[in-house]
């Protein structure tokens, strides 16, 4: 379990993390989401000790971080973004030589660099030089010595970026492996990765918590609660009429649609104008041809609270109530080209591979 | 400690600088043996190896250049730093790897004595005090580069900046003896020399009032010296600054038969002041 409260770190007079404050409850993924800059690896760096913070403190499994740093570091395992990996080694030396910097017994070691090998899929690259291993089987000796010994939370920077997508789809069930006996928490600033691994999100805009809670919840928590109607009849006044005769609607948005019309009904929070839909277009005699709860995906709340934030740089950390939609549409494409958010929940892992590349061109 | 020792000395000769630097040192070794005890026929092995200390200050560098840099470049020292091993046991494991490292050709050094023995009187006692000696002057230079290894993520800045700190440090009997010793010239200097520590000192403690506190008790002692001892103060600075002189132990050695446990002692305190400045360095970084 960790516990961060009022987390700050400043460079000068540049605020990376402004007061941010979590916990991280045991045998969960918790996948930290947000742009670049946004201050994941930062938070990865402080919690795993690598560099301080300003203010806040930190308590991991009970140990405060600056005061018993290396019975923190101990219930730990780290995968920076950057693997850090010594490339006149070969994989089977370099994991040896983590082994003994965990303290792990000798009669222990060679029986847990093997396990890891055996995890990670590294066993029959184990004698070559790490310097001529690719992208991925170096990732996953990054990976291998961050779940050696088996710490009780496994930290890792952006596990899969500048892998293909089958290493991809690989280490992610692989980490899911993991949580079977570990809290692992990851970055990404890929929405697709997270909200498929994670139990748990995070998502982080200029060095503040936007938001906080399961996948599930954040989509509810930023649904529109808006319904989708589409109604097959050629006045629009009787649309308007109908509309009007249902009560609990706060506005509503009508587009011409083939013969009829779709229309976006905005309730009042927290009703279900279902039923009462149904019921006055029966009794209207007009015939409704499809309805639907309108859902925003994981992505649209993403871009959501980011782009809000940037709007209103005071910033509130609890999920701001969601604004009209149609202005919301109107926000997306500008917020894509704006920031990195574009290269999000791609289609296919192979579009994810090549977000992936693009995220590696920056170079963060 | 031991797996950063381990490790760090395969790497030494898991690449050409280990044995770039055990060959060198070496051959200029020989050479200097070949030069004045073979040929010129001059009994003491001492004296060979004395001409020598040039040498390490251009190859000690090469040896400590990548020590600290290369972890920060590589971001290796991100698993270093997150791994439950001190930072201590980082600096220290590296340095005694280096020091390994540099004990090679001192000790296939250890055969020239017995060569010059083998052809008539050898003096063991000296030469052999002398090897002695220069591990501790090795010990010193490791230091000193490894402490500017860890300034820097560049392996080039690293070695130049060391190579020139080592021979400002070896040509520093000849640049104090440039300091004129009259009370004037001794009091400029301890003025500098308190401003430039209580600057590093508030900077490094954060507190600005300390620094200035201690520069002014630094320039009552060096006005009120000047006044009151102003025999003794003239030669003062030439005195301080006399004492790391590194050829003063050298030649107690070398020339005066002399087993100077001073100079030993001031090769030992230094090569701790910058093992610790190392940690501090680290440390800093960290926590910036």
């Amino acid at each position: 379990m960790i516990e961060v409260r009022d987390l700050v770190k400043r460079y000068g007079s540049h605020t990376v993390l402004d007061h941010l404050s979590f916990t991280v409850n045991d045998g969960q993924i918790y996948g930290f989401l947000g742009p670049n800059g946004a201050g994941k690896s930062t938070t990865m760096n402080i919690l795993t000790g690598y560099i301080g913070m300003t203010e806040g403190s930190v308590t991991v499994s009970g140990h405060d971080l600056l005061e018993e740093p290396d019975a923190v570091r101990r219930c730990i395992g780290y995968l920076p973004e950057q693997p850090p990996l010594y490339t006149d080694m070969t994989p089977l030396e370099y994991l040896t030589f983590a082994a003994e910097l965990k303290k792990i017994p000798r009669a222990e070691r060679r029986g847990a660099v093997e396990e890891v090998m055996e995890l990670t899929q590294l066993t029959s690259m184990k004698d070559r030089l790490i310097r001529n291993l690719s992208k991925g089987y170096r990732q996953r000796v990054g990976l291998a010595q961050a779940v050696l010994g088996f710490p009780e939370i496994i930290i890792l920077d952006e596990p899969t970026v500048g892998l293909d997508p089958r290493q991809i789809i690989e280490i992610r069930s692989l980490i899911r492996s993991l949580a079977e006996r570990h809290t692992v928490i990851l970055s990404s600033h890929i929405l697709s990765e997270v909200q498929e691994v994670c139990d748990h999100i995070l998502i982080l805009h200029h060095g503040r918590l936007v938001a906080d809670g399961t996948p599930e919840e954040l989509e509810r928590s930023l649904r529109d609660n808006a319904l989708e109607l589409t109604l097959k009849t050629a006045s629009e006044n009787a649309v308007h009429g109908l509309l009007a005769g249902i009560e609990g609607i706060s506005h509503t948005e009508l587009f011409p649609s083939g013969d009829g019309f779709r229309a976006v009904v905005y309730a009042d929070d927290g009703q279900d104008l279902r039923e009462s839909v149904f019921r006055a277009c029966a009794a209207a005699d007009l015939p409704l041809l499809g309805m639907q709860f309108r859902t925003a995906g994981l992505e649209q709340v993403f871009l959501k609270l980011v782009n809000d934030e940037d709007l209103a740089p005071s910033g509130e950390t609890a999920p701001p109530s969601s604004g009209p939609a149609g202005e919301e549409e109107a926000r997306e494409p500008e917020t894509a080209s704006g920031t990195d958010t574009a290269a999000d929940a791609p289609a296919s892992p192979e579009e994810d591979g090549s977000a992936d590349e693009a995220k590696e061109a920056d170079g963060t | 400690m031991t797996a950063v020792y381990k490790r760090e000395l395969r790497s030494y000769f898991n690449s050409m600088i280990g044995y770039v630097f055990v060959a060198a040192v070496t051959l200029v070794i020989g050479l200097f043996f070949t030069v004045y005890n073979l040929r010129g026929g001059y009994p003491y092995f001492a004296f060979a190896l004395s001409g020598t200390v040039m040498i390490f200050a251009f190859a000690v560098p090469l040896l400590t250049m990548k020590s600290m840099a290369e972890e920060r470049r590589s971001r290796t020292d991100q698993m270093l730093l997150t791994y439950p091993v001190s930072v201590t046991g980082i600096v220290l494991g590296k340095f005694l790897a280096m020091l390994t490292v540099y004990l090679i050709p001192l000790l296939i050094s250890c055969l020239c004595p017995l060569v010059i023995a083998k052809g008539g009187n050898g003096s063991f006692l000296i030469d052999y005090s002398t090897i002695f000696l220069f591990l501790f002057l090795g010990a010193m230079f490791i230091s000193i580069g490894m402490f500017v290894s860890s300034l820097t993520e560049s392996q080039l800045i690293a070695a130049v900046v060391g190579m020139v700190s080592l021979l400002l440090l070896l040509l520093w009997d000849t640049l104090v003896s440039f300091i004129p010793s009259t009370v004037t010239a001794s009091a400029v200097g301890f003025l500098i020399l308190f401003a430039l520590a209580s600057l590093i000192f508030a900077r490094s403690a954060g507190h600005p009032a300390v620094g200035i506190a201690l520069f002014g008790a630094g320039a009552i002692f060096a006005i009120l010296s000047a006044i009151l001892a102003s025999r003794w103060f003239s030669t003062a600075l030439t005195g301080f600054l006399g004492m790391f002189s590194v050829y003063g132990p050298v030649n107690n050695f070398v020339s005066n038969y002399v087993f100077d446990v001073k100079g030993l002692l001031y090769f030992c305190v230094m090569t701790a002041l910058f093992l610790f400045l190392t940690v501090q360095s680290v440390h800093r970084r960290q926590y910036r």
